[in-house]
């Protein structure tokens, strides 16, 4: 299904600084129990979130008022393990639709992209700028513009840095296209291809 | 020009190439199971299209499932509700589906090769990581998320970026006691969790040469703990000599021609890899991972690393070490334990059931242990029960369980308690993943074997 279109995001920002932050602990695989994609947002990081009788930790970061916006900032190797599209609901359900860190697991990347959460892999010395400026002020904002494949800290400075984005995808967040559309318009050649496959 | 074994499988399967973007790949077979797959048909039904090769997608039941009692319905409601969703897709859109109960079941990536429906040189994806273990065979097959699903059931393609290609070789060959698991925990160990992101990796040297088709896939499928989309092994007399003549694999003049395929899959001489290592068999030992993730692994001689040696994660890992309540240095011999799980698609086959009897054979399970020994399908059940092997794990104090994923990520009610520690043969070692608060050490079926004996981590040599 299409998605919103992302084009300009200007918030601020929650800080994870954890790194192999893994998609059990994003969403816990006692909540995948639905058969819709609805309301995961509520138990994201719930482990982390919340006691086992549901009181939250104070110390964790969604439960910290200081802290808000559309983007989490994770540390490096975010995303890995199961490759549940769950996770990337989560996320999105809870309200973000960027997700920065200076590396991604591969599986998480591409789920993010076909929901429409774009991920932001940035060098480990911006990655760690950010985690510093988000310290010094919890309510900073940052700009990402997808178009120019920039993010933008608006500290002193504006300290900016380029980030990759495959082209095709691209494209599709800024217009909000998903991979399917583009597969069922070549449905005609992939049944040509799919003759010449043995079964 | 020349080729690696992947790009020769890959290549065979590019429908279009986008400029500047992805690739087009062409899907043979498409697993599917009850947890990723119920929002992708959904997706189906809002844009009414169908399944566009039911032929080539094989529905099963195993992430929810009991793995007790399985004749009985199933009690938690949304496990239910979830079960009874695959089945009327399944029936919608005239897919097999091998359910609870069905003959055939089993873990998703335990009967694809079982009944033949994984082969060389195919495009293998399903809604679940461990995909990688069909790799074993020669195919490329990796693990996709649920909009990829709906994306192979509505046009049998999906769309990916070529991976990088890496190749991982070990030579000579591996001391006794040490099997397929302690190599994989091995590599992870040397590599980390993201050491193969971005890549996919071919296995090479003796190591692999001689290792079983069962060992082949326990190493392919924990591919994706290093990071890599999947691993690959290229096909040999071994692999053919497997598949012949089970169920889906293909007869008659259509094997010949298959074989004909499937001796070409190789990486030719001198092909350059993005990167490669060379590991040495004689290196490894028995492993067992201390920390909250698959790379957090060690000889089981040895202790737990010291922070200082950590590259940059220093709180990452202390966080690590609180979660599991272990300290730096500590040895990893003598741990106490509370349960141990035999299972999983990485050791849920009959090679690790043979493993694991021979240790308890004669001997008796620790009282202070918890065990759940889960066949990773019928097929393995069966063979469990046929080789005597079910009389030697009774009298050893052990029960069977009905097949299912289990305990590997307890999403049924094989939960491990919060606190409590897990000797598992299964491949995540995250935090809470074998139930909210539980502490895993993620080990080979023989060190399992050894610890379910005397209730602390062992050395299983000490049982030869
Ligand atoms: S056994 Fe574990 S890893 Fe394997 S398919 Fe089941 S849940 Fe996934």
């Amino acid at each position: 299904m299409s998605y919103e279109k992302f084009t300009i995001l200007k918030s601020s920002a929650v800080p994870l600084p954890i790194e192999n932050v893994d998609t059990d602990q994003i969403i816990p695989a006692r909540f995948l129990k639905a058969t819709e994609r609805k309301g995961f947002g509520a138990n994201l990081f719930r482990d982390w979130r919340y006691e086992s009788d549901n009181t939250p930790k104070k110390d964790f970061v969604l439960n910290n008022e200081k802290f808000s916006g559309e983007i989490l900032v994770g540390g490096k190797n975010f995303g890995s393990g199961s490759s549940r599209e769950h996770a990337a609901w989560a996320i999105y359900d809870y309200g973000f639709r960027c997700v920065v860190s200076s590396f991604f697991a591969d599986i998480f990347r591409n789920n993010c992209l076909n929901i429409g959460v774009l991920p932001v892999q940035v060098s480990p010395d911006f990655l760690k700028k950010i985690f510093f400026e988000i310290e010094k002020n919890p309510k900073i904002e940052f700009t990402i513009d997808l178009k120019e494949q920039k993010i933008i800290i608006s500290d002193n400075n504006f300290s900016t840095e380029f980030f990759e984005i495959n082209n095709y995808k691209k494209q599709n967040m800024i217009n909000g296209f998903d991979d399917i559309d583009y597969l069922i318009n070549i449905k005609p050649d992939i049944k040509k291809f799919a003759n010449k496959m043995p079964l | 020009m020349n080729k690696t074994l992947f790009d020769k499988v890959w290549d065979k399967h590019v429908v279009h190439s986008i400029k500047n973007g992805p690739e087009v790949l062409f899907i043979d077979r498409h697993m599917v199971h009850e947890v990723t797959s119920p929002v992708a048909f959904l997706g189906l039904k809002k844009r009414d299209i169908k399944v566009m090769y039911p032929e080539r997608t094989f529905a099963t039941a195993d992430h929810n499932t009991p793995t007790i009692n399985q004749h009985l319905p199933v009690k938690d409601p949304l496990s239910a509700n979830q079960l009874r969703a695959l089945e009327e897709n399944s029936k919608t859109y005239n897919i097999s589906y091998w359910g609870l109960g069905h003959k055939k079941n089993g873990i998703v990536h335990v009967i694809g090769p079982e009944y033949g429906i994984t082969l060389p040189g195919a495009t293998i994806v399903c809604g679940d990581s461990h995909t990688s273990t069909h790799g074993a065979f020669g195919a490329i097959a990796f693990g996709i998320g649920t909009s990829e699903v709906e994306m192979v059931l509505s046009t049998q393609c999906i769309m990916q970026q070529k991976p990088k290609s890496m190749r991982i070789n070990i030579d000579g060959s591996l001391s006794k006691g040490v099997t397929p698991k302690d190599v994989a925990l091995y590599i992870i160990s040397m590599l980390s969790t993201s050491g193969a992101t971005g890549f996919f990796v071919e296995y090479s040297g003796d190591v692999f040469n001689q290792m079983s088709m069962e060992g082949r896939m326990t190493v392919c499928n924990l591919s994706i703990e290093m990071g890599a989309r999947g691993g690959m092994i290229a096909p040999d007399h071994k692999t053919f000599k497997y598949i012949k003549g089970r169920e889906f694999a293909p007869k008659g003049l259509k094997w010949n021609e298959a074989m004909k395929y499937w001796k070409t899959l190789f990486s030719d001489k001198g092909v350059k890899f993005d990167k490669e290592y060379h590991f040495h068999g004689k290196d490894i030992e028995p492993m067992i991972t201390y920390g909250t993730n698959p790379g957090m692994g060690t000889s089981i001689l040895k202790g737990i690393p010291k922070s200082n040696n950590i590259d940059g994660g220093g709180q990452t890992y202390k966080k690590s070490l609180e979660y599991m309540s272990f300290n730096e240095g500590d040895k990893m011999i003598g741990k106490k334990i509370d349960f141990v799980f035999l299972g999983s698609c990485t050791n849920g086959r009959i090679e690790d059931f043979r493993s694991f009897a021979a240790i308890v054979k004669g001997r008796k399970k620790a009282k202070n242990v918890t065990a759940w020994l889960v066949p990773g399908s019928h097929m393995v059940e069966k063979a469990i029960k046929d080789e005597g092997l079910l009389d030697v794990l009774k009298e050893a104090g052990f029960e069977l369980r009905e097949p299912g994923c289990s305990a590997c990520l307890a999403m049924n009610e094989d939960k491990i308690p919060p606190g409590k520690y897990a000797v598992s043969t299964s491949n995540r070692n995250f935090e809470g993943r074998q139930g909210p608060g539980s502490r895993t050490l993620l080990a080979s079926p023989l060190v399992a074997a050894a610890a379910a004996i005397t209730g602390e981590v062992t050395d299983p040599r000490s049982f030869f």
